[in-house]
């Protein structure tokens, strides 16, 4: 017999989970969907940025989402000094499928071990007022440990949608997207938007990674767990399309909550890659793609 | 050189190794080698669809724990199974994953078939975590015969054969595939998909057989391990250092020739066996990272390419077309 009670938590606690999910994707939406490039190390960059949270938030107290805003910028010119060796590495010489693939897998694998070395496996939280406390709406409750991640997730998506789509900038980053031998034409230098656009994906990991261990315990292993969901989520969501994102990561967001619900959370990991499989084997342009 | 000879000189590279391993009359030289073994084998395994046909497989540790967890379920199911009949199945459940994989992925970009087997290998330590059959999360013990089934060798001694085997026949298929028509078709691939398929190389199809090929070399190198470990959690069999010292090993050998993988697995899986004894184990895989990077970065041919002339293929292609970014 279904029980009402469980089913409305499990579709609540989704629903938030996926808001969540669509702050871990973004990142990845900017930097495979809009650049091609195939970051698989993003995931080892957002638990980077769960550690740096947790620094501060141990030392001196400060919130982690605060402190991963504060971050950001070093977030931004970790992410441009990578972009930059990309292109002169493998890039210019037209070697990214093969060598490019192999060099990211070396970056998440270089900060998992890296991680492992300075902290340990043992599993950090942090400290905030909004971790314990939980809303009661009749039988449905929202703790604000997922409510307050979620709500900073789509601040964040909302704050990059209106960057992309009004400044100067971000506008020529959405073009170097389409076309960057026309950008080209227009005398604007394609590198440069896309070493913008790759920091800015890789700064959006400080603040995912801050909202990571709000929601959950992290240790460096945790990072492999999110590979599968970032990129189910950012080829479902149509590669690069912000809506689409948002969507297909609540729509993954309520299928893992069920299936921990009703099978148990050990299950949850393979709905990611059932959705991923589904969507290379059925749709591979994406729910809402161009194609 | 021909097939024939050039498996014959393997052989007799073989038992020179195997000489040379008994003559020091240490038993942990076996244990050290049978790990560089078993790496040669992965990584001529990633080669042959890595390097001749230019598609990144991340999922070595689920081909691997794949071919393991087979024999785990083996040992219970069918007790008293020679570990060759094991390697086989172990390689047909691998090769089956490999083919299906491939076939719902390698229709589309290589990204996506890369990515596609980053997430099976979570997946599928998801279910060896679930599967209390074979252990489940607490792991599997393995008993490990004294004896091995002939000559009375020790049975250390009899898997280290055994993989030295595998690793003469992986080394020696990657051989004649990089010199058949098979070959050509893989490496027509890697350079221009779009132009091979055109000029009628049955791309998907190769491509199919590689990864199907790969994968059961994959499953066949991980099947003796639950005997090697005699305990085997998924944690462990699903190690991420499999893929990354899979993937290592070629590119910093060179990934152009069966070669390159075999000096890459002698040369790091050595150094890593003399590491993990020296300094700490999680140091050692630190190391492989950032040797991985360096390659890639700074010499993208491996060692193979620092030493010859073969530098100028990539500066040809991109002559040859100047349009791609």
């Amino acid at each position: 017999m279904l029980s009402f009670d469980l089913l409305g938590n499990a579709l609540v606690s989704g629903l938030l989970l996926g808001g969540f999910y669509a702050a871990v994707t973004i990142g990845v939406s900017i930097s495979f969907g809009m650049l091609d490039i195939v970051n698989i190390a993003h995931p080892a960059f957002i638990v980077l940025g769960s550690y740096c949270a947790w620094l501060l938030n141990t030392w001196i107290g400060l919130d982690p989402i605060l402190a991963s805003v504060l971050l950001a910028p070093l977030f931004y010119l970790l992410g441009a000094a990578i972009y930059q060796t990309y292109h002169v590495s493998f890039e210019r010489r037209g070697d990214q499928s093969l060598r490019g693939l192999a060099f990211f897998f070396g970056l998440l694998f270089i900060t998992e071990v890296g991680l492992v070395l300075v902290f340990g496996v043992d599993y950090r939280l942090v400290q905030a007022a909004y971790v314990g406390t939980t809303l009661h709406f009749g039988v449905i409750d929202v703790p604000l440990r997922l409510l307050v991640p979620c709500l900073v997730s789509l601040v964040l998506i909302a704050l990059l949608y209106q960057f992309l789509s009004r400044t100067f900038i971000g506008r020529a980053v959405q073009a170097v997207a389409q076309d960057p031998l026309a950008l080209r034409l227009m005398a604007a230098d394609p590198v440069r938007l896309k070493r913008i656009a790759f920091g800015i994906s890789i700064a959006t990991a400080s603040i995912a990674g801050a909202i990571l261990i709000v929601i959950q315990p992290v240790e460096p292993s945790v990072a492999r767990d999110y590979i599968g969901r970032v990129f189910a989520i950012c080829v479902l969501g149509g590669l690069g399309s912000f809506a689409g994102t948002v969507l297909a990561a609540i729509g993954l967001g309520i299928m893992e909550s069920l299936t921990a619900t009703f099978y148990g959370p050990s299950w949850a990991p393979a709905v990611a890659f059932g959705f991923l499989l589904g969507t290379l084997a059925l749709r591979p342009a994406g729910l809402f793609g161009r194609g | 050189m021909s097939n024939t000879r050039f498996l014959g000189c393997a052989v007799l590279v073989a038992a020179l190794a195997y000489g040379a391993a008994v003559a020091v009359h240490n038993s942990y030289v076996f244990f050290a080698g049978y790990v560089v073994l078993q790496y040669i084998v992965l990584a001529t395994a990633w080669n042959v669809l890595g390097g001749y046909t230019g598609y990144v497989n991340f999922g070595v540790a689920g081909f691997f724990a794949l071919g393991a967890y087979c024999s785990v379920a083996l040992v219970k199911l069918l007790p008293g199974l020679p570990i060759p009949a094991m390697m086989l199945a172990g390689a047909f459940v691998s090769g089956v994953v490999g083919l299906g994989m491939g076939w719902l992925t390698l229709r589309l970009r290589g990204a996506y078939f890369s990515i596609a087997t980053l997430a099976m290998a979570v997946v599928l330590q998801t279910l060896m975590v679930n599967w209390e059959y074979v252990g489940g999360s607490g792991g599997a013990y393995t008993m490990r015969p004294q004896r091995a089934p002939f000559f009375g060798l020790d049975y250390i001694q009899y898997l280290f054969l055994l993989m030295l085997a595998l690793a003469v026949s992986a080394v020696c298929i990657a051989r004649t595939i990089e010199r058949s028509r098979l070959g050509r078709g893989l490496a027509a691939i890697r350079d221009d998909e779009l132009a091979a398929e055109a000029s009628g190389v049955p791309s998907l199809r190769l491509k199919l057989a590689a990864t199907a090929l790969s994968g059961a070399l994959m499953g066949m190198a991980g099947a003796p391990l639950p005997f090697y470990v005699t305990y085997l959690d998924p944690t462990s069999a699903f190690s991420l250092s499999y893929a990354v010292n899979s993937i290592a090993m070629p590119l910093i050998g060179g990934t152009a020739s069966w070669a390159g993988p075999v000096i890459g697995a002698v040369l790091l899986g050595t150094l890593q066996q003399v590491a993990t004894v020296t300094i700490s184990s999680a140091l050692n895989l630190l190391i492989v990272g950032v040797l991985l990077v360096v390659f890639v970065v700074a010499a993208p041919n491996g060692i193979i390419g620092l030493s010859g002339r073969r530098a100028t293929a990539p500066r040809l292609r991109r002559f040859l077309a100047p349009g791609r970014p």
